[in-house]
């Protein structure tokens, strides 16, 4: 097997559902050269040690020309400047600290568990609208909205037009899955569209917000004015679309993946459905196992580096295999398997470094809430279709689809 | 009975005896258990508490936040150990592997763990030291008592020494809204373990807090009034401070006085052991079955040329902690190296500091990342040529990668370019510690310099 047809096979749409042999078989090369400027890294000690090396930037603008070329298009579409997903430190630090203080430690350290009661009631709605259906599509029914509501009213988007936002929401994820039947012409006029209207409507709310703040994060963004001064308008803008996209679409993903390994492995659902507290040491194993961010591909060298053998030149483009990684037997004993009893899991789920994933303690608090919901509450679930049809995206992976029937709902 | 067998009755059977019932022999105790130790052990410590954990004391305990009994460290498994607790060790007799105790009793083991830590540097003159008012931080009563004096709101508090603890309390007093006057002997504080380029930054730190800063100037008397009750201190420069307390922060003392005359080789820089945890004895010959961790301990280190390493650090403690179980139960093949590379964190006026590495061996630093101005920097320190150390300001993620650089011997100054380096981060500047053979107040890093390749161990007197 040649190392290029190895990467064109993960991206390859046929290979989904189960990507973990392609990713052991490139396992044999922690780092490999994949045409002229493209360098793949899958092993577990090779990933944390460039997520943690300043030698390593997020910012496109450090590629090189011809490495580039390989750079996702997703980009290129978003009339917004780069949020500080995509920068690098001062600015990225800037950024992501003022984006912090009213979310998380240590200015608001208790609003994520503030939100528990709230995200349990979302949780609860959405499974009494199964109503007497005897089987859903946990994504579109459950998954799907879930996060999208949590992120407009963490957010503070008006209930009235959650359901719009819903929709660019839904149209902007679908941009980062493209239809392989589609048109790809059509799509990215939609997704910018989508996002312009985002934009536009994220404008007129913070005009809002900027006269009569309230108690969410878009006020807080808006009229912060601490020691790193303040937003500026468009930052305002990029960082409240980051936090909705980035902020929803991993989620749904660690969900769905979560409902499907759990019926996958129905002593654990029994397990999780008899002793909540289960959920947390299960969430982070799922994050290994299965996370919804399975490679970084937005990385690029500052300078020559020589790593696991290999010596990755300056301005080329890196993609760090996060969820290859995450089953590096170097790293992980019996790494294939799925066991929430881990002593040890250090996982790569949520990246490391300075880019570690700012909406983890939500996105975990979310995907405890919701598998632990859906083992207490439906009877006898089992999957109808396994495995079920997968999103086209190889780097956000998770199911389209996942249909579960069940005897019925318990209270 | 071959070697093979010793072993395995030991395991199954032999008695283990851990004397200093802390962060340093709870972790053994639990690691000798989980790797399979079923004889009997019997942990001795002189406090009357369960172990708790220190760093919280100076930090969230003199906040208020938590409360100095509510430090027990967490229990990783059931220990099915004899505690003996609110009892010292006074006493070691090694050819009878027995222990002698405070209340006459003695206890008998195969193997012993000595992890009797350090205490508190006491304020040297007595009488001034009984004023009411004087304060050390060490333990957790010591910290209970200072945290009620501090909630009734004394006029001024006065620190003695800028170390880590001295900083930690000072910004406590601060974020409590009390004035606080700090009185270091050194150029500035943090200088012992820092050095004096960073140690300015920790000084900006302290006056940006409203701390009344006083370096270059010592406290040369404590006064009390007729009731015993401090109210004043008289200073080096001639001048006085109306104060009511007074935290004393003067470093540490290693607490083996009690092995004094036992043959182990124990002395004011604590007691020297093999890379393996196994102490020495005076004569300079490692022993079989007696091994030390923890702050007490003083290890020749690989990767720093194998000098002796005496940290007080909270991480070392750990490893080290089961480094020395894992030995004390293994056969020679078996027995693993404390290869733990020295880390430290602190927190204070708002800052997250942490270290890797031994800074107080750089002769250079150079700011890699951030900016000093700022406040947020990551310092890396050069010694002949190689990075040895590196500090962070408030950016504690980038730190592994200098670890990485430090373990391979990484050459000092670092050439290429990454993110946020700044102008100023392009040259090195000498690091400005003080004259080693000057004394000053404990850095929490200590290094003297005896190569395995030295015909024998002598060690050097405490510092005054
Ligand atoms: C206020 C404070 C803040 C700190 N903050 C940090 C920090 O932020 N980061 C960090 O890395 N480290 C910090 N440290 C250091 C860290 O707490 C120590 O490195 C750690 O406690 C060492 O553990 P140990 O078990 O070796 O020694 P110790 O914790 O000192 O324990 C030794 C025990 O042995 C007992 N003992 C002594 N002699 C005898 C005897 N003869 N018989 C019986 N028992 C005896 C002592 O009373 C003590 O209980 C801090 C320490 C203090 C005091």
């Amino acid at each position: 097997m040649t190392q290029d047809t190895l990467l064109r096979q993960i991206t390859d749409y046929a290979n989904r559902a189960d990507p973990y042999p392609l990713y052991t078989e490139l396992r044999k090369k922690p780092v490999r050269q994949e045409g002229d400027e493209l360098f793949v890294v899958s092993t577990y000690w090779e990933i944390k040690s460039l997520l943690h090396d300043p030698r390593i930037s997020s910012d496109a603008r450090n590629l090189s020309p011809g490495a580039a070329g390989t750079l996702l298009q997703e980009e290129e579409a978003s009339p917004l400047p780069p949020a500080f997903l995509r920068l690098d430190p001062p600015e990225h630090d800037r950024l992501r600290r003022m984006t912090m203080r009213p979310f998380g430690p240590p200015e608001t350290p208790r609003r994520v568990n503030g939100m528990r009661g709230e995200l349990a009631r979302i949780v609860d709605g959405l499974i009494d609208g199964f109503g007497d259906r005897k089987q859903v599509d946990i994504v579109d029914d459950f998954s799907y909205p879930f996060p999208v509501t949590v992120i407009c009213r963490l957010l503070g988007i008006p209930r009235e037009d959650e359901a719009r936002f819903h929709a660019w929401a839904d149209t902007i994820a679908a941009g980062l899955d493209p239809d392989p039947g589609g048109d790809p012409g059509e799509q990215r006029r939609a997704t910018h569209e989508a996002r312009t209207e985002l934009g536009m409507y994220l404008s007129g709310l913070i005009d809002e917000r900027s006269g009569a703040p309230g108690d969410d994060m878009l006020s807080a963004l808006v009229t912060q004015h601490g020691p790193d001064g303040r937003m500026t308008r468009m930052e305002v803008l990029s960082t409240a679309a980051l936090l909705l996209i980035a902020g929803h679409e991993t989620t749904v993903n660690l969900i769905t993946n979560g409902t499907l390994t759990l019926l996958r492995n129905p002593d654990v659902l029994e397990r999780l459905r008899d002793d909540s507290r289960l959920a947390v040491p299960l969430v982070e194993e799922l994050l290994r196992f299965e996370p919804p961010v399975q490679l970084l591909p937005q990385r690029t060298t500052l300078a020559d580096i020589d790593i696991g053998g290999t010596t990755i030149p300056k301005g080329a483009s890196v993609w760090l295999v996060l969820a290859a990684g995450n089953r590096d037997p170097k790293r992980f004993p019996d790494p294939d398997r799925f066991d929430p009893d881990r002593p040890d899991i250090q996982h790569l789920g949520f990246g490391s470094g300075i880019h570690n994933c700012f909406g983890a303690p939500l996105a975990r608090l979310e995907a405890q809430l919701a598998l632990t919901a859906l083992a207490q509450r439906l009877d006898a679930p089992r999957l109808v279709e396994d495995p079920p049809p997968y999103r086209q995206n190889a780097v956000l992976r998770g199911p389209r689809h996942l249909n579960v029937s069940f005897d019925g709902l318990r209270s | 009975m071959s070697g093979d067998h010793a072993l395995e009755w030991l395991r199954r059977e032999g008695r283990i005896v851990i004397v200093g019932a802390s962060l340093a022999g709870l972790r053994a105790a639990e690691t000798l258990r989980k790797e399979g130790f079923a004889g009997s052990l019997t942990l001795i410590g002189d406090e009357p508490h369960e172990p708790y954990d220190r760093p919280p004391l100076s930090k969230q305990v003199l906040l208020g936040h938590a409360s100095a009994d509510h430090t027990e460290l967490p229990r990783r498994r059931g220990l099915d150990a004899q505690w003996r607790l609110g009892v010292a060790a006074t006493g070691l007799d090694m050819a009878a592997r027995r222990v002698r105790l405070a209340d006459g009793d003695e206890v008998e083991y195969d193997r012993l763990l000595i992890t009797t830590g350090v205490r508190a540097r006491p304020w040297p003159h007595p009488a001034e030291a009984e004023l009411d008012g004087v304060f050390v931080l060490r333990t957790r009563d010591d910290a209970a008592r200072l945290h009620r004096r501090l909630a009734a709101s004394p006029r001024r508090v006065l620190v003695i020494g800028a170390g880590f603890t001295g900083s930690e309390i000072a910004s406590a007093c601060r974020e409590r809204g009390l004035p606080v006057t700090v009185a270091e002997r050194g150029a500035a504080p943090l200088v012992g373990a820092l050095g004096g380029v960073i140690g300015q930054v920790a000084a900006e730190l302290q006056r940006a807090h409203g701390v009344d800063l006083r370096c270059g100037i010592m406290v040369t008397g404590l006064e009390g009034d007729s009731a015993g009750r401090l109210r004043r201190a008289h200073l080096s420069d001639g001048t006085t401070l109306d104060t009511d307390v007074a935290v004393v922060s003067l470093g540490a003392t290693r607490n083996t006085e009690w092995l004094a005359g036992s043959g182990v080789g124990a002395g004011p820089r604590g007691i020297a052991c093999d890379a393996g945890c196994r102490a020495f004895d005076i004569r300079g010959i490692v022993t079989d079955d007696i091994f030390v961790a923890g702050d007490v301990a003083r290890s020749p280190h690989a990767i720093f040329g194998y000098q002796f390493l005496s940290l007080e650090h909270w991480g070392n403690a750990v490893a080290q902690a089961e480094t020395a179980a894992h030995n004390m139960i293994s056969s020679s093949s078996e027995r693993r190296p404390h290869l733990w590379v020295p880390a430290f964190w602190s927190s204070q006026f708002g800052v997250n500091i942490k270290s890797v590495g031994v800074p107080s061996l750089g002769e250079e630093v150079i700011v890699a990342q951030g900016s000093l101005a700022d406040h947020r920097f990551t310092g890396v320190y050069g010694y002949q040529g190689r990075v040895i150390a590196a500090v962070s300001f408030d950016q504690t993620k980038w730190l592994e990668f200098y670890q990485r650089q430090i373990e391979t011997a990484a050459p000092f100054p670092p050439e290429y370019s990454s993110v946020d380096r700044r102008p100023e981060g392009l040259r090195p500047v000498p690091a400005d510690f003080p004259d080693p053979s000057l004394p000053t107040h404990g850095p929490s890093v200590t290094v003297s310099g005896y190569s395995p390749t030295d015909q024998r161990i002598t060690f050097t007197p405490a510092r005054a």
